[in-house]
C-alpha cells in the first residue's frame, strides 16, 4: 500500500489549481477532500485521468440533520480506488436540503449509476445528468426518502396497503353475503 | 434452404436479419420469482426473436432497510443483521463489519482472534463458492454438481454448528475478536474436511472443466474487458476473471493476510468460463490459507481471542457474577456501547467482491450512518452489459457466473 504522503502528493499534483481543501483526517487515514458542488465533477475527472483512480467504490450520502455541524445538511461522499497505486481517496460535497443536487459521475464511471440511484432513493439528493435517475430499492410511487434523519424508524403509513386490501376483502364478503354464496 | 450446424457469428447475424420473426420487440419479465435468478431479482428483457436487445435489472424486492435499522439499533446490536446480508457467508459479513468498527475505535485484535477470523473467512468463502458452483451448474443442466457441492457445504455447516452452535447466521464475531475459542475437536474436524475437500475440488473439475456442454454454455459468453469491469465497479472474482489481479487480501491486507502464502488466480478474456475457473482455483487457495491458519492455531493455543478493552468488549461471565466493577462494565456495554466521533471505511475481499462498511459516528451509541457497500449490487448492475445482444438462454449462465445474493443486493 502506498504511504499516505505519496497519495496526498499525487492527488494534489493532479488537482493543481482546482480549489479542493483537505477535510479533517478521518480515523481510517484515507485522504479526504472537501470540494464545492461546482468543482466536484472537475475534481473527479482529474482524479480519474491524472491521479490514476480507475474505479469508484462508493457514492453515498450522510444526513447531518441534528448533528454538530448541521448546515449544509447533506454530505455526498464519493470514494475512489486506485488499483495501480493501491490507495483510496474520499471526496465530500456538502449541499443544502432546499437545493440538494450534485453533478453525476456516470459519464466517468458508468458503474456509479446504481450508487447514485440509491443515494437519490434514500436521501432525495438528485444527480444532474444521470441518464435514468429512478428509485433503486423503494417502489417508484413511494413518496419518501427513508434514510433521512427526519424519517421515522418505524416507517410512514406502514399498513396502508394492508388496510386497502382489508377494505376490499370486507366489501367482497358483504357483497357475497347479500347475493348468496357465489361459486 | 440448407443449414449447416457449424456456428459462426456472421451466419447467425445474417439469419437473424432474414428471419421474419425479428423486428418486433417482445417484453419478457424474468423473475422476481424465478429459480434461475437466484433470489428475488426481476429482469425486464426486450426480446428480438431469441436475442436480448435491452435488459433492465429491477432490484429492491428484498429491501429490509438494514442501514436504517443500524441507525436505530446501535453499533453492537447490528451484528446479527450483517449475517442476513449475504446469507451464504454470514461470518464473512460479521468480520467485515467488525473490522470497520475496530478501525473507527482503533482496536487491535489479538493474534489468535485474527487467526480464527481468517479461518472462518476462508471456510465461508469455500461455502459461498460451492453455492455458486452448485446453483450455476444445476441451472445449466448439470444436476449432479448441485448434490455434490451441497454435500460438501453441508459438512462445512456441520463444523460451524459444532463451533458456533448454529448452521447458518452464526453471529460469532465481536468487536475486538471472536466470541469464543475453537477447541481441538473442531480443529480436527476442519483438518479432516480440508484434506478430503482437496480431492473433491478435483472431482468438481473432472465433471465440469472439460465437459463439452459446460464449455459451450460458458466459453465466450458474458465477456467483459478489464477496462469495462473497472468502469462498472466490478470487484472480486468478476474483476479477476477479466485479468486484473486485484485482491484486497493482497492490496490492503487485514487480519494478518500478509503473512499467509496464497496465489491470486486471474482469467484471460473475462467470460463466464474464466470466472468459473477463477472461483474453482480460489477454493483451492482458500484450502491453503485455512490449513495455514490451522497450523498457526496450534502454536497460539491458550492465547486470548478477544481484546481486553472494557469500553467495547463484554467481560467474561464468571467475572460479572463476582465483581461489581465488571458488572457495571457489562451493563454499560449492553445498554450503550459508544464509538468515538469520526468516520471509517473498511473493505474486505468477500466471495462476491469488495464488501465495505462505511461508518460515521458522532460519539454516541447509535451510528449517524452505516453504509454497506455490497458487491452483489454492482454485479447485478453489469448484467445488461454482458447480456445485451446475446441469446436468451445465455442469461442463465451470465446470472450464475456473476454470482450475487439478493439479501446483500437489496439490504
Amino acid at each position: 500500500m502506498t504511504s499516505a504522503e505519496q497519495t496526498a502528493e499525487r492527488v494534489h499534483a493532479a488537482l493543481a489549481n482546482l480549489a479542493a481543501g483537505d477535510g479533517p483526517a478521518p480515523r481510517d487515514g484515507t485522504l479526504t477532500l472537501e470540494v464545492s458542488r461546482g468543482s466536484l465533477h472537475a475534481v473527479l475527472e482529474r482524479l480519474k485521468e491524472q491521479a490514476g483512480f480507475e474505479t469508484i467504490t462508493m457514492v453515498t450520502c450522510v444526513d447531518h440533520l441534528g448533528g454538530r455541524r448541521s448546515e449544509p445538511r447533506f454530505e455526498v461522499v464519493h470514494q475512489l480506488l486506485s488499483i495501480e497505486h493501491r490507495d483510496r481517496v474520499r471526496v465530500k460535497t456538502r449541499v443544502a436540503s432546499d437545493d440538494a443536487s450534485v453533478p453525476t459521475c456516470t459519464d466517468l464511471w458508468p458503474g456509479a449509476s446504481f450508487m447514485e440511484r440509491e443515494a437519490y432513493d434514500m436521501f432525495g439528493v438528485t444527480f444532474e445528468g444521470h441518464p435514468n435517475l429512478a428509485r433503486l430499492l423503494m417502489p417508484e410511487e413511494y413518496g419518501h426518502h427513508p434514510l433521512r434523519k427526519d424519517f421515522p424508524h418505524q416507517g410512514i403509513e406502514p399498513d396502508r396497503l394492508y388496510k386497502e386490501w382489508d377494505r376490499e376483502r370486507r366489501a367482497r364478503a358483504a357483497r357475497e353475503q347479500a347475493g348468496g354464496s357465489v361459486r | 434452404m440448407t443449414r449447416t450446424f457449424e456456428y459462426s457469428p456472421d451466419a447467425e447475424a445474417a439469419a437473424l436479419h432474414d428471419d421474419p420473426v425479428h423486428g418486433e420487440l417482445m417484453e419478457l419479465n424474468i423473475g422476481p420469482q424465478h429459480p434461475a435468478t437466484h433470489g428475488v431479482l426481476r429482469l425486464k428483457v426486450d426480446l428480438d426473436g431469441e436475442t436480448m436487445r435491452n435488459v433492465e435489472p429491477v432490484v429492491g424486492y428484498l429491501h429490509r432497510g438494514k442501514e436504517k435499522t443500524c441507525e436505530s439499533l446501535g453499533w453492537a446490536k447490528f451484528f446479527p443483521h450483517t449475517d442476513r446480508l449475504d446469507y451464504v457467508q454470514p461470518l464473512m459479513n460479521n468480520v467485515g463489519y467488525a473490522l470497520a468498527l475496530e478501525r473507527l475505535a482503533g482496536i487491535e485484535v489479538p493474534r489468535r482472534g485474527q487467526e480464527i477470523r481468517v479461518l472462518l473467512m476462508e471456510i465461508s468463502r469455500i461455502a459461498a463458492h460451492l453455492i455458486y458452483l452448485g446453483t450455476t451448474a444445476i441451472d445449466l443442466g448439470a444436476v449432479t454438481m448441485f448434490f455434490n457441492t451441497f454435500k460438501e457445504r453441508e459438512k462445512i455447516y456441520g463444523i460451524l454448528d459444532a463451533y458456533t452452535g448454529h448452521r447458518m447466521n452464526n453471529t460469532y464475531v465481536r468487536i475486538g475478536g471472536v466470541f469464543a475459542d475453537v477447541d481441538e475437536r473442531v480443529e480436527g474436524m476442519l483438518r479432516e474436511f480440508l484434506e478430503s475437500f482437496r480431492r473433491e475440488i478435483d472431482g468438481f473439475e473432472a465433471v465440469l472443466t472439460g465437459n463439452r456442454i459446460w464449455y459451450d454454455r460458458n466459453k465466450g459468453v458474458g465477456t467483459i474487458t478489464r477496462a469495462d469491469a473497472l468502469a462498472w465497479a466490478l470487484t472480486g472474482p468478476n474483476l479477476r476473471g477479466s485479468g486484473e489481479p486485484h485482491d484486497l487480501r493482497k492490496a490492503e491486507p487485514y487480519s494478518g493476510y500478509e503473512d499467509y502464502e496464497f496465489e491470486v488466480p486471474v482469467g484471460t478474456v473475462g467470460d463466464c468460463y474464466d470466472r468459473y475457473l477463477v472461483r474453482v482455483e480460489e477454493m483451492r487457495q482458500s484450502v491453503r490459507i485455512a490449513s495455514q491458519a490451522l497450523d498457526r492455531l496450534e502454536d497460539s493455543r491458550g492465547l486470548d481471542v478477544l481484546v481486553e478493552d472494557r469500553r467495547y468488549v463484554l467481560p467474561p461471565k464468571h467475572k460479572v457474577h463476582t465483581s461489581m466493577e465488571e458488572l457495571i462494565f457489562q451493563f454499560k456495554i449492553v445498554t450503550d456501547l459508544c464509538l468515538p466521533r469520526g468516520e471509517a471505511y473498511h473493505g474486505i475481499e468477500s466471495s462476491k467482491g469488495e464488501l465495505g462498511f462505511y461508518v460515521v459516528s458522532d460519539g454516541s451509541s447509535t451510528p449517524v450512518r452505516c453504509h454497506i457497500r455490497a458487491p452483489g449490487l454492482y454485479n447485478v448492475q453489469a448484467i445488461p452489459l454482458l447480456a445485451e445482444g446475446r441469446l436468451l438462454s445465455d442469461m442463465v449462465a451470465i446470472i450464475g457466473s456473476l454470482d450475487f445474493v439478493m439479501g446483500e443486493v437489496d439490504r
